[in-house]
């Protein structure tokens, strides 16, 4: 496609059809809004992807995204040292901090379990939440990889590990979406919603 | 015919775009089918927990340009539930509809023996009917032999002697007699030839009576035998925890 454009032009739409989620045709239409945008913006643009290389690092702790050595969440010391949430992504770190219902510190795994794409338990960070879990000031570890097969496989990886650690292991509950309706529900949704049913409080 | 319907295993899913996601399954009458399912990584899709691997659902789907579309997804059995809970379980399935994938690479080509092999065997590993490491090896074994690589355990694979041999080759393609034993020939227990055979025919009393050795033995040349005919490894068989 970007073969009938020429120089910087055709340059700029290969790059940007890198992108996820950008094709071809959307490569075109963000080049030439590049192209008409004051020199200033694209300035602001290209400024803040290099410093997004330069800056951001992963956290020597959890492994989220962090600009210094330490994310923030690892150096705030109003944080529960006792409770570490154990995450696939930095993404989900944030959608957790979102509920604001959780005060402890996170674990970023950096994937799940996933044999055919030949990611299997030591290429995540497993064995640095194994160290972190030794000194025995975590008493409760919350599981909260994505509700897929993936994501249980890797919790059911996980719960067999630390079972024999003396410390509580606990997975995120799965339901009934807010705001939806029951008959629409799929089978396995409903059934673990059965499963994981809570009783009310008078 | 624009929209179709069938039953189907879902092999693997990748992530596509925001929220949409992209299914390879294997079909009962239309062979390996990728198709696109919109929206369903959104937690409020209406069907996202239908298309998870392992499960066997009964779909509808809608022939694109490009990749099929899915409609409509009902759960037939969703074997998904109790293999995730398992690591095991979960690697010897991983291992299994990876296999399933490169014997079926051929899209839109009916193969439903393949099918019905593969939900059979999901389903026996899903109900704990035998030992996983048992349902994985014989698996692999009658999958490569509808795919037509059939290995022989009891007669000589070069000159059809009858047997017991005592001599394994996974290029000659099964147990060996003295004369056409090549060099280097493995050398397994005839306890183990028995397994493997068993294993092939479906003879789970056999099977299921063995030992923990035999079966660490057999594994292994199922192994061997089924990378080297489909000239290449197979990723997730290394990360299968046998039980």
């Amino acid at each position: 496609m970007s073969t009938a454009y020429e120089g910087a032009v055709a340059d700029l739409i290969a790059e940007l059809g890198q992108l996820p989620g950008v094709g071809p045709k959307g490569a075109q239409r963000i080049a030439f809004h590049v192209l008409a945008s004051d020199t200033a913006d694209v300035a602001r643009l290209a400024e803040a992807l290099i410093q997004v290389k330069a800056r951001v690092r992963f956290c020597v702790v959890c492994g989220n995204v962090a600009e210094a050595e330490k994310c923030r969440i690892c150096v705030d010391e109003r944080r529960n040292d006792t409770q570490i949430c154990v995450v696939e992504e930095p993404r989900d770190v944030v959608a957790i901090e979102r509920t604001r219902e959780f005060r402890g510190r996170y674990h970023v795994l950096g994937g799940a379990i996933n044999p055919i794409n030949g990611i299997g338990p030591d290429e995540l960070r497993i064995r640095e939440l194994m160290t972190r879990l030794a000194d025995g000031t975590v008493t409760e570890v919350i599981i909260a990889t994505d509700p897929n097969v993936e994501g249980e496989a890797t919790a059911s990886y996980l719960s067999r590990l630390l079972g024999s650690m003396g410390l509580a292991v606990t997975r995120l509950a799965s339901g009934l979406p807010v705001g939806g309706d029951l008959e629409y529900a799929d089978e396995i949704t409903l059934g673990r919603a059965f499963e994981g049913r809570v009783t009310m409080r008078a | 015919m624009r929209t179709y319907r069938d039953e189907a295993v879902v092999l693997r899913t990748h992530d596509l775009g925001e929220a949409d996601r992209i299914l390879t399954m294997l079909t009962r009458e239309h062979g390996l089918v990728r198709a696109v399912a919109k929206g369903v990584r959104r937690t409020s899709s209406k069907f996202g927990g239908r298309l998870e691997p392992f499960g066997v659902i009964d779909v509808q789907l809608y022939s694109g340009r490009n990749l099929d579309v899915v409609t409509q997804v009902d759960t037939l059995a969703p074997h998904g539930r109790s293999i995730m809970a398992d690591y095991g379980l979960y690697t010897t399935a991983t291992a299994m509809v990876e296999t399933a994938a490169r014997l079926t690479d051929v899209e839109h080509e009916p193969a439903t023996q393949q099918y019905l092999l593969l939900a059979g065997a999901l389903r026996a590993l899903a109900d704990r009917r035998h030992a996983s490491t048992l349902v994985l090896d014989s698996y692999l074994l009658r999958a490569l032999a509808v795919a037509g690589w059939a290995p022989t355990f009891a007669s000589c694979a070069r000159c059809g002697q009858d047997g017991p041999h005592r001599a394994f080759s996974a290029p000659m393609g099964g147990a060996l007699c003295t004369d056409c034993r090549p060099p280097g020939a493995a050398a397994p227990a005839p306890e183990t030839f028995l397994l493997l055979g068993a294993l092939l025919a479906g003879d789970w009393s056999v099977a299921d009576g063995s030992d923990e050795r035999h079966r660490r033995e057999s594994s292994g040349l199922v192994s061997v035998y089924l990378q080297w005919h489909m000239e290449r490894q197979l990723r997730s068989l290394r990360h299968v925890v046998r039980a």
